[in-house]
């Protein structure tokens, strides 16, 4: 299948870092083990079967409840073969940190922070990792399944 | 001279521009380090309008997240409206009738003509070019007018529902369209005629804010801007969805990725638009704008108050909203900004687990100083209005 081609190359290369693949609707998928990660967005930007030049989308999803909490997840596509995968890894709440792809990707370095922001999880090796749409001083992480949707913080003016 | 300059007293100026600055007509601020007027360093500040869309979706229904959408991106509004609901569509794995596909590629094509009559008019406003605004922001009018028409509203439209449309077309729609278009090329040539000659605007935008198509492409750059640098990537081309592949248009590419270049793939993006909208309305199938399927898509109003199923069918999923199995997809629609996508996570409830957008100005904004370093400070008026960032999309 011409579709699969990103998941068994993968599959080949890393035996041991893919923990499970699915194509739901036709997206390709593959959870990887976080300490590979950098690895295997390296290898998918540059092998030449699968050239995957555009990281379209990086965010989180967090399954409360579920152990390791969250996951993150990315999103690449890939110009010349005109073809996309989701690559997801799963991140635990108490070490919550993950290998971060700027080195790969320059255009992660937003998307990151906005994960850092929103989710709470740290980008080891990124540039400037902090805060990026709300303000420095805000407690909490709100798009984490916990954080109350009626929670008010008082406005403290930006810090230069 | 040279020992002159050593002796002068010059320390780095740092300026702030912005939240509210008229060069920054998101609200966005830009830390700028001045040597002089050269820019050494820039940092951008955004978030000013964070609203929790995120947060917003996961608390109401799948139906309920529509609305949010609008607020995305303002300016081209029904583009983020089909975004969603073919996500959503993908997502429960059903395909709308024919005639709403052509409808909505229609919804498409006219906000992306109104978002880039809009971008070009107002960068042409920045460098002086107040004729040119005004000529565009009246062709502007007149497609809002076109919009107004179809759905009752020209900025916050909420036209679009899961599995269909809010309504069919109006009468006298076609006639209108044809009688907007001959006015909007007539203003197309005219400001054609007033920016893409014209020495002054020519100097501003060349050569200014360019950028190699690899760089780009490592900086997540997607539509006009990409294409700019000359790769014709557009997501209608490349993964066609609705009737796109039926469609017979050009996808416009410049050279250098300079402003200048930006400038001119939108002013011919506009162009090609009107000819899908043409083509659309022309190749225009008839038959049902909805599907059938009480589940996802609420029925008829006489029917739901005329028959018992229909009724509770209603009651079912405006309470407890519409139940896509679980599941999650990522679905991309060519935005006026670039890829526009959603990643949607369903637990099989009746809201949203998790919704995302991919918003196209975000990872354009983020290479501004990229852009910028050791330009003039006179050259972000420029190249801030042709990335085009719309703080509802990018802020969220």
């Amino acid at each position: 299948m011409e579709t699969n081609v990103t998941i068994k190359k993968l599959s080949n290369r890393f035996p041991g870092a893919i923990i499970e693949t699915h194509s739901h609707r036709g997206d390709d998928t593959a959870v990887v083990k976080k300490e590979s990660i950098l690895e295997i967005c390296t290898f998918l930007r540059d092998d030449e079967a699968l050239l995957y030049n555009f990281m379209m989308d990086l965010t989180v999803v967090d399954y409360l409840g579920r152990e390791p909490r969250f996951e993150v997840v990315y999103h690449l596509f890939s110009l010349r073969h005109n073809r996309r995968v989701r690559i997801k890894a799963r991140v635990s709440e108490a070490d919550a940190i993950i290998d971060s792809i700027v080195p790969v990707w320059v255009g992660a370095n937003w998307f990151e922070r906005e994960a850092f922001d929103m989710y709470g999880i740290t980008f080891k090796g990124h540039p400037e990792m902090r805060r990026i749409l709300l303000y420095e001083g805000f407690e909490g992480h709100p798009l984490r399944k916990d954080y109350p949707i009626k929670k008010r913080q008082p406005l403290i003016g930006p810090i230069n | 001279m040279s020992d002159l300059m050593k002796d002068l007293h010059t320390e780095h100026m740092v300026i702030n521009m912005g939240p509210s600055h008229p060069v920054t007509h998101g609200t966005v601020k830009f830390l700028v380090t001045l040597d002089g007027e050269n820019i050494v360093d820039m940092k951008v500040d955004i978030g000013y309008l964070h609203r929790g869309f995120e947060k917003m979706c996961e608390s109401g229904t799948w139906q309920q997240v529509i609305p949010y959408t609008d607020r995305l991106n303002y300016v081209s509004p029904l583009i983020n409206n089909v975004g969603y609901a073919l996500a959503v569509e993908k997502l429960i794995g059903i395909e709308v009738p024919e005639r709403c596909q052509y409808l909505r590629v229609i919804a498409c094509e006219l906000s992306r003509i109104a978002d880039h009559l809009t971008n070009v008019a107002a960068g042409g406003l920045e460098l002086g070019a107040f004729t040119a605004f005004l000529y565009f922001v009246e062709a502007r009018e007149l497609v809002w007018d076109l919009i107004e028409m179809l759905c009752g509203a020209r900025v916050t439209v909420n036209f679009v529902r899961i599995g269909g449309l809010k309504n069919d077309l109006p009468q006298g729609f076609q006639d209108k369209t044809r009688a907007v278009f001959k006015e909007c090329r007539r203003l197309w040539n005219d400001v054609d005629k007033l920016l893409t000659k014209n020495r002054i605007f020519i100097d501003r935008v060349r050569n200014v804010g360019d950028i190699s198509a690899e760089e780009a492409i490592a900086y997540g750059f997607t539509g006009p801007c990409l294409r700019a640098c000359g790769i014709p990537y557009d997501v209608r081309k490349a993964q066609p969805y609705l009737v796109y592949d039926r469609m017979d248009f050009e996808v416009p590419i410049g050279e250098t990725g300079d402003n200048f270049d930006k400038y001119l793939v939108r002013m011919e993006e506009i162009q090609q638009s009107m000819k899908i909208v043409e083509q659309a309305l022309s190749q225009l199938p008839d038959g049902p704008i909805n599907l059938d399927l009480p589940q996802y898509r609420m029925q008829p109003k006489e029917d739901i108050y005329h028959r018992i199923d229909s009724l509770i069918f209603h009651f079912k999923t405006v309470i407890d909203g519409i139940k896509p199995p679980p599941g999650e997809v990522y679905f991309a629609v060519e935005g006026a900004n670039g890829e526009l996508g959603f990643y949607l996570v369903s637990d099989g409830s009746g809201k949203p687990y998790k919704c995302r957008v991919r918003p196209p100005c975000f990872p354009l904004t983020a290479a501004m100083p990229r852009l910028m370093k050791g330009r003039l400070i006179a050259d972000i008026v420029p190249t801030f209005d042709m990335i085009n960032m719309i703080g509802g999309e990018c802020d969220r």
